[in-house]
């Protein structure tokens, strides 16, 4: 039985465990007929040209966990960012860790997607924005279907939330390969603040994928700052779905460290519904082996005086392959757009490829619109200047690959997060250098 | 301090130096002049340990050990010095962090502790302020958008820093006013002393004039092919190099 014939069928299974809430009901009936229809995608589907997923599909994966899974702190506390105070929502083999979380209910919700299901009082946020970003796509429709768990955060109005949200999952796989679909709805009310960073991890050899979608509504003037750090194993894979509808005057920022897992697809939909709307959608990538990693933007202008900027750059060792897929539409009504693209990538050896593809559709007259993208490897004269001086030829690389990715990560608002960024991409690159540019 | 014995070296089978002979010895200035072609930059770089060079024949000596295997941190670790024509640009690394990597990784490879973060920034000060450089410039991207005296100035600052015993300044004036010029020669003056070494490469007389060559020699075509005192240097700058050309070719 394929993955797919095994995922329809456990879907009636799943639908009677869950409590049966009609509208979410016909919600996950109706996205289970999407996927039925669609299926995964394949490479003859444009926005899947470069990225296969036949070899990650071919796993024997559980659908749902069977047993409950602990974890002690002090195991795993590397994977936080712990040197600040933080709210937790964890999760291992997708069942929520009360013992490893930190939730609050004190004038906002920091809590759990399987609560706000369940309770009357969330019914309302979720009858406003369940699904209401997510695309209809097969992958997103898949994780729809199942969706059950995740991180549900509503922030009120007028509201500064001084610690960050950590999201954080772990796979421990206990029982064989697992296929995990978490989901996560994230609502910021007017003048609201909050940053979030999120996590996978595996702590096992056994294959994990994870089709995770993301829900992220921005309303007035409201600021969200998320990062993802994807630094994962090299049997463990992810399908990011990650949709954010901003209104007017909202900010929101996400960036993407990706520098692990065997596969690594983001899709990242921006959508401005309201005008002086800024969107900010950086990312480095840092991988090796045979690691693949697909960044797939939109950014959709929709209405005037918006702005958008996005800026990624790769550095692809060994056999390794990147993607960058950014595309950025302009409606005719969205006159006075600023929307600028950089993608930027260094190929270290001549067995790793990048294949970048900026799509620009713009259909307004007024608009300003850039985008640029570059494939180059390191400067060999650089390189001799720097050992001249005595920084060792592998240490001088280093150095040349985090100025290279400087620019993303001096917009990294949290400076321990920064800092863990760092040492990540130190670690990565075989280092023993603090890096303070 | 520095032998170099017979050596050749050539770039993508192409030959550049034939023969070269040479000694420094501690506390004495060598200057190299020569046409355009002669191999000046490329007997720079071969010393300082550029891999695009092959060393076909010959051997160099530092403090009486082969360096010809090492690569070129470990000369900068033995303290050998280049000081380039061109400086690289590297964006994104300040002056201060690519001076602090550079000084830790050699205390690194000579096994000490990184120096501690007050005694580097008093050096840095104090070795600015002997280039005549402005603390702002500190913290701007190595070289990237700097005039040619500005960079010119920063190897010399960057020499100063890592203490060489040997320093090889390769046409450190071209692209120098005169006040440049002379900020740069009074440097490496006050860094000159009895146990280091300095070779000047050079096109013209004119920074002979501030850093004093103990010895003159004219490399053409590869080859050493004339030595003497600074007054060959004012004999060079006066009939040009059509003679000595002329001689080796007689």
């Amino acid at each position: 039985m394929d993955l797919k014939e095994k995922l329809l069928s456990s879907f009636m299974v799943f639908e009677d465990h869950v409590d049966n809430d009609t509208y979410v009901h016909d919600i996950r009936n109706d996205a289970i007929k999407i996927f039925e229809e669609k299926g995964f995608p394949t490479k003859k589907e444009e926005a899947w040209k470069y990225t296969s997923l036949n070899k990650v599909l071919k796993e024997d994966y559980s659908v749902f966990p069977k047993q409950e899974n602990a974890l002690e702190y002090r195991d795993v506390k590397k994977y936080f960012i712990h040197d600040i105070d933080t709210y937790k929502i964890v999760f291992i083999d997708g069942k929520y860790s009360s013992h490893l979380s930190q939730t609050t209910h004190d004038g906002m919700d920091i809590c759990l997607m399987s609560a706000a299901f369940s309770k009357p009082k969330y019914r309302l946020v979720i009858e406003n924005y369940f699904n209401k970003a997510a695309s209809k796509d097969s992958l997103p429709s898949l994780n729809t279907a199942f969706s059950s768990e995740g991180a549900y955060i509503h922030i009120p109005k007028n509201k500064l939330v001084e610690k960050p949200i950590q999201i954080i999952h772990f796979s421990t796989g206990n029982e064989s390969a697992i296929m995990l679909q978490p989901r996560n709805l994230i609502v910021v009310d007017e003048n609201s603040h909050v940053q979030i960073i999120e996590r996978h991890q595996s702590l096992t050899s056994n294959a994990v994928l994870t089709n995770s979608v993301t829900e992220i509504f921005t309303n007035k003037r409201a600021i969200v700052d998320y990062y993802k750090i994807q630094n994962d194993s090299l049997n463990a894979s992810l399908i990011d779905n990650t949709f954010i509808k901003q209104k007017q005057e909202s900010v929101a920022s996400v960036h993407t460290f990706a520098f692990g897992g065997k596969l690594v697809r983001n899709n990242l939909n921006f959508y401005q519904n309201g005008q002086r709307i800024d969107s900010t959608l950086k990312g480095v990538t840092i991988i090796g082996n045979n690691q693949h990693v697909d960044h797939n933007t939109l950014v959709h202008h929709i209405e005037p005086n918006c702005e958008s900027h996005q800026d990624y750059k790769g550095i692809f060792d060994e056999n390794s392959t990147g993607v960058f897929n950014g595309k950025i539409i302009v409606e005719k009504e969205a006159q006075k757009t600023n929307a600028f693209q950089a993608n930027n990538n260094i190929l270290i050896s001549d067995k790793a490829t990048i294949n970048t593809k900026p799509q620009l559709e713009i259909f307004a007259d007024d608009v300003k619109c850039s985008h640029g993208c570059t494939i180059g490897q390191l400067d060999e004269s650089a390189l001799f200047y720097m050992q001249s001086r005595g920084i060792p030829k592998k240490e001088a690389k280093a150095l040349l690959m985090y100025a290279f990715s400087n620019n993303v990560l001096s917009s990294v608002k949290i400076p321990e997060m920064k800092q863990r960024i760092t040492k990540i991409i130190a670690n990565k690159l075989g280092v023993n250098l603090g890096f303070d540019l | 301090m520095l032998k170099i014995k017979n050596l050749y070296a050539s770039i993508e089978d192409k030959s550049i130096l034939k023969g070269i002979n040479l000694e420094v010895k501690p506390g004495e200035v060598h200057a190299i002049m020569g046409p355009n072609g002669s191999g000046k930059s490329t007997l720079a770089s071969v010393i300082a340990g550029k891999e695009d060079y092959e060393v076909t024949k010959g051997n160099i000596l530092f403090e009486g050990e082969d360096i010809d295997e090492l690569a070129a941190e470990e000369r900068a670790h033995k303290g050998i010095f280049l000081s380039f024509q061109y400086p690289i640009e590297i964006p994104g690394v300040s002056v201060t962090n690519f001076i602090k990597t550079a000084i830790n990784e050699s205390r690194k490879a000579r096994g000490l502790e990184d120096m501690p973060a007050k005694d580097m920034l008093k050096l840095i000060r104090e070795k600015a302020d002997l280039l005549e450089i402005d603390r702002k410039f500190l913290s701007r991207s190595l070289n990237e958008g700097f005039s040619g005296g500005e960079k010119k100035r920063n190897e010399i600052f960057q020499m100063a820093m890592l203490n060489p015993k040997l320093a090889i300044l390769d046409e450190t004036d071209s692209g120098l006013d005169i006040d440049a010029l002379r900020i740069v020669a009074n440097g490496v003056n006050k860094l000159k002393s009895k146990d280091n070494a300095v070779v000047v490469i050079t096109h013209y007389q004119r920074l002979l004039d501030y850093i004093v060559p103990d010895f003159v020699h004219v490399l053409y075509n590869g080859k050493i092919v004339k030595s003497g005192t600074k007054e060959l240097a004012h004999e060079l700058e006066e009939k040009g190099y059509d003679w000595i050309k002329e001689e080796v070719n007689a």
